[in-house]
């Protein structure tokens, strides 16, 4: 389920405050045109090369800064801490080490916050940690929004990222698709709106849950969507793959998203579609 | 009682010659009926849909079918579903509801299918949707785990209001050649990853994944128990309201999950 390997991430903060804050005057290099650009011109076009129109990944806080109007984030701080259920050797020093090298605790942050005024709960994934991977804490996290939503009868907002479920965490990590999908049922029953948002790359346990089962899915332009990674499909299928293959626009062209966004257009949209769905009070 | 390790275990889930989904439905049930289609694209055969009896109980079944033959394999595409088959139980599901029927799943495949045609058709959606449909159902479901229970291909049909495993069984995030090439890119450590992975029955019943662990000493004894035990299940839960009979599932899956609470 965890796809290959990860390129063109954008390096991530070291010192975290609790303000959403990206360090300034680093050199960064775009992976796919190989210009060497000055990181605050990259910051500055919504994490998007200035030269080529590429994406790089997007850490949390960075999403926070481009979704939420400032000043309204309110953490939705679960409480909830990662543990060891089948006791592996490097399991619990990983994660520690990745805590000190992205400054977030787990692969999911979730907060209720206003998207050019309209109040959403939304969850937002980072591929940064352990390829986004969900173990318990990211289900849970993901469950306990889902319930805040249908709770405070607000929108759900998810940006999803990840390699599918966490290897680390066995069979209690395959359960988390079970656990989030019959939340979504819930928030269903109730008549809220739930849009996922695909970014680069959404795999495996993820996309076979909570990510296509949005009332409405959109998708970063580029993104690397699927089920099955590319190696799994090469291998057993014995040829390699057609240009083009799992990005957004062939799911697009699938009928498998309702949408490619610019990442520059994402809060407007998102903002615009949660007013479709405003009851009169 | 023999301890048997848990890579031992894989290899027998595994056997060629182990019993399938067709084997419990015919031994199980009365007046079997298969039926086709997903209504939209095709008939996926590595799940099988159909009707069944036991005594005046109607069923509704769904079920991982791997080929008894290599012939048979190659039509089931070795019991790993595409996209259809999970559409096809969808369509099945929904059909239970409507006519009251409770459900019984058999959980028996390697993974759901990893191929060009799978992607393009929405595999992962179609896994996602099948699991949003049995969250809601208003029906009892039973699931039954009779060999391999691989990845999200199995539990596309797993959500159950009771999860049987047989006790040779395997249920697990991947299989243990995957999970080793993930984890330690080095597939030839499967057999220490079944170890490690927690995937035979009774470490699945340990962390409270499912509910009962069927012996399997002999096999007209397998049969005879899990027809009881369905027949016990089905009836404790027809007394039940919709509502009672969701939130029983409901709250099974909402309480997995192994994590601390912090201050």
């Amino acid at each position: 389920m965890i796809i290959d390997k990860m390129k063109k991430r954008e390096p991530t903060a070291k010192k975290i405050t609790n303000k959403v804050d990206i360090p300034v005057g680093k050199w960064i290099k775009c992976n796919k045109c190989g210009e060497i650009l000055y990181k605050d011109d990259v910051r500055k076009n919504f994490s998007v090369c200035p030269a080529c129109g590429a994406y790089f990944r997007m850490h949390i806080n960075k999403r926070i800064e481009t979704i939420i109007d400032e000043g309204t984030y309110k953490k939705l701080d679960f409480n909830i801490e990662t543990v060891n259920p089948l006791e592996l050797d490097d399991y619990m020093k990983k994660l520690s080490d990745l805590r000190k090298k992205t400054g977030i605790n787990e692969a999911v942050d979730c907060s209720i916050g206003k998207i050019n005024g309209e109040e959403a709960v939304i969850c937002i994934m980072d591929s940064g940690f352990l390829m986004g991977s969900m173990g318990s804490v990211v289900g849970e996290k993901i469950t306990l929004a889902t319930e805040k939503a249908i709770e405070l009868r607000l929108p759900l907002i998810i940006f999803c990222t990840s390699g599918g479920a966490r290897m680390q965490e066995g069979i209690i990590s395959l359960m988390q698709m079970a656990k989030t999908t019959a939340a979504i049922s819930k928030l269903n029953n109730e008549g809220l709106l739930y849009i996922s948002v695909l970014t680069d790359p959404t795999y495996g346990g993820v996309t076979a849950s909570f990510a296509s089962i949005a009332d409405i899915v959109l998708a970063e332009p580029g993104a690397m969507i699927g089920f099955a990674g590319k190696r799994v499909i090469e291998q057993t299928i014995g040829e390699s793959l057609p240009e083009g293959f799992q990005t957004a626009e062939f799911l697009l062209e699938h009928g498998f998203i309702d949408k490619i966004v610019e990442r520059k257009d994402l809060k407007n949209t998102l903002s615009t579609l949660i007013k479709f769905h405003k009851k009169e009070k | 009682m023999k301890e048997i390790t848990a890579w031992e275990r894989v290899e027998i889930a595994r056997d060629p010659k182990r019993k399938t989904s067709l084997d419990y439905i015919e031994n199980i049930f009365d007046d079997f009926v298969e039926l086709h289609g997903d209504r939209n694209f095709s008939d996926d055969k590595a799940i099988v849909c159909g009707l069944a009896r036991i005594e005046n109980q109607n069923f509704t079944i769904i079920a991982e079918q791997k080929g008894r033959t290599t012939k048979e394999n190659i039509e089931r595409n070795f019991g790993m579903p595409n996209p259809e088959s999970y559409r096809k139980a969808i369509r099945f599901m929904k059909q239970a509801e409507k006519f009251k029927r409770p459900v019984i799943t058999f959980i028996d495949t390697k993974g759901a299918y990893p191929g060009i045609g799978a992607e393009e058709r929405g595999q992962g959606e179609a896994i996602a949707s099948s699991m949003l449909e049995m969250s809601s159902l208003k029906v009892p479901i039973i699931s039954i785990v009779i060999g391999e229970g691989s990845s999200g291909g199995a539990l596309a049909i797993s959500l159950g209001n009771k999860i049987l495993m047989l006790e040779n069984a395997i249920y697990s995030i991947l299989s243990p050649e995957g999970y080793a090439s993930i984890l330690w890119k080095d597939s030839s450590r499967a057999k220490e990853a079944a170890e490690k992975m927690k995937l035979t029955a009774k470490d699945l019943y340990e962390l409270g994944v499912i509910d009962e662990i069927i012996n399997e000493d002999n096999i007209d004894e397998v049969y005879k128990n899990l027809k009881n035990r369905i027949l016990d299940y089905t009836s404790e839960m027809i007394r039940m309201t919709d509502e009672e009979i969701v939130n029983l599932r409901y709250n099974k899956f909402r309480n997995m999950g192994k994590y601390k609470k912090v201050k």
